[in-house]
Order: C-alpha cells, then sequence, then structure tokens
C-alpha cells in the first residue's frame, strides 16, 4: 500500500505488447481488406471506392495510402493533443493553487513524456504523407498559370506554406517540451530538498507556459486540423479542438488514476478526489458540446454555402453520418447523463466506463476532422483504423507508465500534501 | 404559553471541541434539536447525522420545467403564432437549442434559491431562530429540547458540561 513507486511488471509490458501486435494484425488485415476493394466493410463502399480510385490515382496515391496516412494523422493529433493536455492539467492546477491535486500530479504530467516522439511521427507522417493529407501542400494552388490555381488558397500562402508550417510544428512541441522537462526536473528536485521555493518556481512556469499554451493550443489545432479543409474556417475551431483534446487528457488521467489506486498505490486519493476529476470531466464535456453547438448553430443558421459545406461533406455521406451523431452521444449525452449524479462521480466503475466511452468518442471527434477532408467521399472505418490507434496507445502507455516508475508517483515534499489528504467534498 | 418550548443551551467555543462534543452527547442518548454556528462548520452536518439536501432534485424538476416551457414556447411561436424561415429552413429546430439552454437555467438556479429560501423560511420580515444570538459573533450554540428527551435538565447539563460546554443556559421560546 506504501509503494513509492510504480513498479512497471513484466506482464502490463507484456499486455500492452499484445496490445500492440493485436493492432498490428489488424492494420495489415485493414490495409489488405483495403487493397482488395473489401473496405472493411460492406460491398456497396468498396464498389464505389473502387470508381474513385482512377480519379484518385491521377491525383495523388492510391485511395488506401491515402486512407492509410489519414489513420496515421489522426492518432498523431489524438495523442500528442493527450500529452499536452497532461501539461495543461498540471499547470492550470499550479496556478490556481490547487491543493486537493497535489498526489495525482505527476499522472498527467508524465503524458508530456510523448511530445518527443509525438514530434517526430509528426514530422515522419508529414514528410511521407503531407501531400495527401494537406490539399494546400500541392504547388499548382499557386501557380496562377495552372489549371489548379486557387486564389483562394492563394491568398494564404503567407501563413499556410510548407516551410512556415514545419517551423511552427516543431516550435509548439519542442517549447511544450521545454516547459515540461523544467517543471518535471523542479518537481523532482522538491522532492530531495523540499520548502515552498520549488512550488512557487513550478507556479511560475506554469503561469508562463499557459500563456504559451492559450495561443499555440488554438494555433496549432489551425494548422493540423483546419487547414486540412482549406477554404473553409471556424473562428471557433482551436477552442473546439483544445476542449475535445481537454476532455480526452482528463479521461485518460482518471483512468490512470483510478488503474493506480486499484494496483494498490496512490494511498492517499479517495472517493474525494476521484469526485473533482469526474467533475472536470462532467465539465469539460458540457464545455465541449457547448462549443460543438455553438460552432454548428451559426453556419446552421446563416446557411452560406462556403461554410455550410463544411457540415454537407459530414451529413451527406452514410458513413461519416453515423459519427456525426455517435460524436454527440458518445462526447456529450451519455457522459451528461451517466455522470450527472454524485454517486457517479464516486465510483471507480462509472468514472471507467464514461473515460472509456468519452476517449473513443473525442477519437471520433479528431476523426469526423480529419478522415472527410483527406479521402472525401471515399472515407472508411474498419480494422485498419481500431489497429492503428491501438499501436498508438500501446506505444504512448509505454511511454507515460515507464516514466512513472522512474519517479515517485506522489511528490513528497509538495506543499499541498496536507491539505490534500483532509480533502473533503 | 402552552406552545413554550424549554431548551437547555449549551455554549462552545471552539469547532474542534463542538464536532467532538457532538458525536459524544449523541452517543450519550441525547437528542440534539439544532447547532447555530457563525460559520459553517466542516463536517458538521455528518456528525449531526443530517442526510444530505434533496435541493438537487428540486434544481432538476425546475430545470426540467425551464427546458419543457422553453421548447413549448418556441414551437408555438414558429410553428402558429409566426411562422418564419431561417436559414431557407421554415422549421430551423437547432436554433432551439440557445433558448432552451438559457430558460433551463434559468429556472434551474432560480427555482432552487427559492427552494432553499422556503425550506429555510428565509424572509426580509423574518427574525432570527438562534437561541442566542452570539451565534451570530464568535459562540456555537447547541440547542437541545428538553421534551423531545428522556433525561432530566441536570443530566443534560453535565453532558455538556463534560464535553467541553463554555457555558449551560436554559431558555423558554415560544
Amino acid at each position: 500500500m506504501t509503494e513509492e513507486k510504480y513498479i512497471f511488471t513484466p506482464k502490463t509490458k507484456k499486455n500492452l505488447v499484445m496490445l500492440a501486435v493485436a493492432g498490428v494484425i489488424a492494420v495489415v488485415l485493414g490495409i489488405v481488406l483495403m487493397q482488395s476493394g473489401g473496405h472493411g466493410h460492406g460491398d456497396a463502399h468498396g464498389a464505389e471506392a473502387a470508381a474513385h480510385g482512377a480519379e484518385a490515382a491521377a491525383h495523388g496515391s492510391a485511395v488506401w495510402l491515402k486512407r492509410v496516412m489519414a489513420g496515421l494523422w489522426i492518432n498523431n493529433v489524438f495523442f500528442i493533443g493527450v500529452a499536452l493536455i497532461g501539461l495543461f492539467f498540471w499547470s492550470f492546477n499550479y496556478a490556481a493553487q490547487a491543493g486537493w491535486s497535489a498526489p495525482i500530479l505527476r499522472i498527467p504530467m508524465a503524458f508530456s513524456n510523448w511530445l518527443p516522439l509525438g514530434l517526430i511521427l509528426m514530422l515522419v507522417v508529414f514528410f511521407v504523407g503531407g501531400h495527401d493529407i494537406f490539399h494546400w501542400t500541392h504547388e499548382g494552388l499557386y501557380d496562377k498559370a495552372s489549371p489548379e490555381y486557387d486564389p483562394i488558397i492563394d491568398g494564404k500562402k503567407e501563413y499556410l506554406n510548407t516551410p512556415f508550417f514545419l517551423i511552427r510544428m516543431v516550435v509548439y512541441v519542442v517549447v511544450w517540451y521545454l516547459f515540461a522537462k523544467k517543471m518535471q526536473s523542479l518537481s523532482l528536485k522538491e522532492d530531495l530538498e523540499g520548502g515552498h521555493s520549488y512550488w512557487h518556481k513550478i507556479r511560475v512556469y506554469a503561469a508562463l507556459f499557459l500563456v504559451f499554451f492559450g495561443i499555440t493550443s488554438s494555433t496549432s489545432a489551425w494548422d493540423w486540423v483546419m487547414s486540412i479543409d482549406t477554404h473553409w474556417f471556424s473562428t471557433l475551431f482551436g477552442w473546439y479542438s483544445m476542449s475535445s483534446w481537454l476532455v480526452s487528457g482528463v479521461a485518460m488521467t482518471i483512468l490512470l488514476v483510478v488503474y493506480l489506486k486499484e494496483k494498490g498505490y496512490l494511498p492517499m486519493v479517495n472517493s474525494n478526489h476521484l469526485h473533482d476529476l469526474g467533475k472536470f470531466l462532467f465539465g469539460f464535456s458540457i464545455f465541449w458540446a457547448y462549443l460543438w453547438v455553438s460552432q454548428f448553430l451559426l453556419y446552421y443558421y446563416a446557411n452560406i454555402p462556403e461554410e455550410v459545406v463544411y457540415y454537407w461533406e459530414r451529413w451527406e455521406n452514410g458513413l461519416y453520418h453515423g459519427f456525426w451523431f455517435l460524436n454527440i452521444i458518445l462526447n456529450f449525452v451519455l457522459p451528461f447523463l451517466v455522470l450527472m449524479t454524485r454517486d457517479s462521480k464516486r465510483h471507480n466503475i462509472f468514472l471507467k466506463m464514461v473515460c472509456v466511452i468519452v476517449l473513443a468518442g473525442h477519437w471520433i471527434d479528431f476523426y469526423l476532422g480529419v478522415e472527410p477532408g483527406v479521402m472525401k467521399e471515399n472515407g472508411g472505418f474498419g480494422f485498419y483504423e481500431i489497429g492503428i490507434t491501438m499501436i498508438y496507445l500501446s506505444a504512448f502507455l509505454f511511454i507515460v507508465l515507464n516514466s512513472l516508475s522512474k519517479i515517485r508517483l506522489v511528490p513528497k515534499n509538495h506543499p499541498m500534501l496536507q491539505e490534500s489528504e483532509h480533502h473533503h467534498i | 404559553m402552552a406552545s413554550d418550548k424549554n431548551f437547555v443551551l449549551g455554549i462552545f467555543d471552539d469547532e474542534d471541541v463542538l464536532l467532538k462534543a457532538v458525536t459524544k452527547i449523541r452517543k450519550s442518548g441525547v437528542k440534539i434539536d439544532e447547532v447555530y454556528s457563525p460559520f459553517p462548520v466542516h463536517g458538521l452536518d455528518e456528525v449531526l447525522g443530517y442526510k444530505r439536501s434533496k435541493i438537487s432534485v428540486a434544481a432538476f424538476l425546475f430545470g426540467l420545467t425551464g427546458f419543457s416551457l422553453a421548447l413549448l414556447m418556441q414551437f408555438y411561436m414558429l410553428k402558429f403564432d409566426w411562422p418564419m424561415i431561417i436559414g431557407g429552413k421554415n422549421f430551423a429546430s437547432v436554433t432551439f437549442v440557445p433558448v432552451t439552454f438559457e430558460l433551463t437555467v434559468l429556472l434551474g438556479a432560480f427555482g432552487m434559491v427559492g427552494t432553499f429560501f422556503v425550506i429555510q423560511d428565509l424572509k426580509p420580515w423574518g427574525k432570527s431562530k438562534s437561541p442566542d444570538l452570539r451565534s451570530t459573533d464568535d459562540k456555537h450554540v447547541m440547542a437541545i429540547e428538553l421534551s423531545e428527551n428522556t433525561l432530566s435538565t441536570s443530566e443534560i447539563e453535565s453532558v455538556l458540561k463534560d464535553s467541553g460546554a463554555s457555558e449551560v443556559n436554559l431558555k423558554q421560546i415560544d
């Protein structure tokens, strides 16, 4: 019960490797099905995909390759967002001088160790498949002589061009990671030396990070998700994506806290702490729904063709249409109804259930942001998408748990520990 | 008067003493009528054995009223009373969301506050129910009603003294 360090057992490692292996099998199966035109779901779609195959081939990579790239990009964006939110969670707790969360803060902070690998994966996928994912990377769009010339996209080229895009991507992730490393090392020094000075120092860094996060969480979402539908834009999109990441990050934190708690770690954490985490999940789910409606409502209401087209693409296609409703049911209706009562926020089983639901739901949210823009009407969902997500999840958990096993789970000399121990709501 | 109630009042200076006293006194079989405090004492409602407030149920019901009212109102207005074409749609149901949301919150909040006022009997012309007005300053006042208890006055007094009351008074309230 009084374990100070998390032991990353060979059994857990084996389970994670098994998850990745199952993912690889699903990916291979999915790609084989895509190539044979099976498409993973129904033959009607396969025929349609084959019909468009020739057109797509003239335009770039084969349909199946595009789908592979889209699947990689969805997971890149989703998991780097969860990693970023871990850092955000830590920072807003420090900035707000929250006491109750002191014993669990190192768990979301560990998410940020995904950032270096996340950046590498993003760069690799961009260099290999950026042309398939991002329409604006096509050179003809900026050439007045070309039949492909697009004055609207040409007007965005000062901001939306490959070198600047890459610089932004690297700067965002590197600065996030430097903040994470600095705050992690300060927290570890606090373990050794104690005193209040480290807490104050971390608080300063946390506040600075929040300013940087406030801007870059939006601008990164513009780059990584919104720019896929290059013509379309929404001024709310940054917050909308941030809230989606936020709910996923909080859900991942709760899952890991509950997991560690059930393994006998974190003796200090009780149902009061879970209740507060559950409130975050509940509140941010409603916040997400609020932004979702706010974005949708204005476009629906105004009914301007160049704006509505974004929703039209998702509404007309049978595949996206289903996900479109699933998105709202999984991310708003279910968490709202299940987590409304006090008791459900205080019991592991309800929390775990809702966390898994919203993690799947917000993955779908990013799927809906990326897939229709990349694949147009040829999009699909099948073994490949499930498999690639399993691989990413396995790698993410491996990095997080591995880094947690190297430090004390609970910061030993955190000045708020006493307050957290008496936390009672 | 016949409706007079006789109280034994235990005055406490410190909330930690008070919390321990409440547990001890309830264990000795004395029924506590109410404890009046100048500030919210954490955990006091639990040691007094109070059940969790049902005000959230009231909030939900008022919210539901607001939700239904808003939908009915907009449905009537835009479908029957003054049909309008919004955004090319002759019945733009998604535009109902903001008004529905606001009315749900409004009625939920007002209903909850109103319910609280009624239950607590809070009104501008109301009088403090505290048997000893020092409970609005720096003392915690524990009121024990004699007719609800089987123990005698002197027994209750000694229990109060034993558990740390700084003074014990008798008071008749009509």
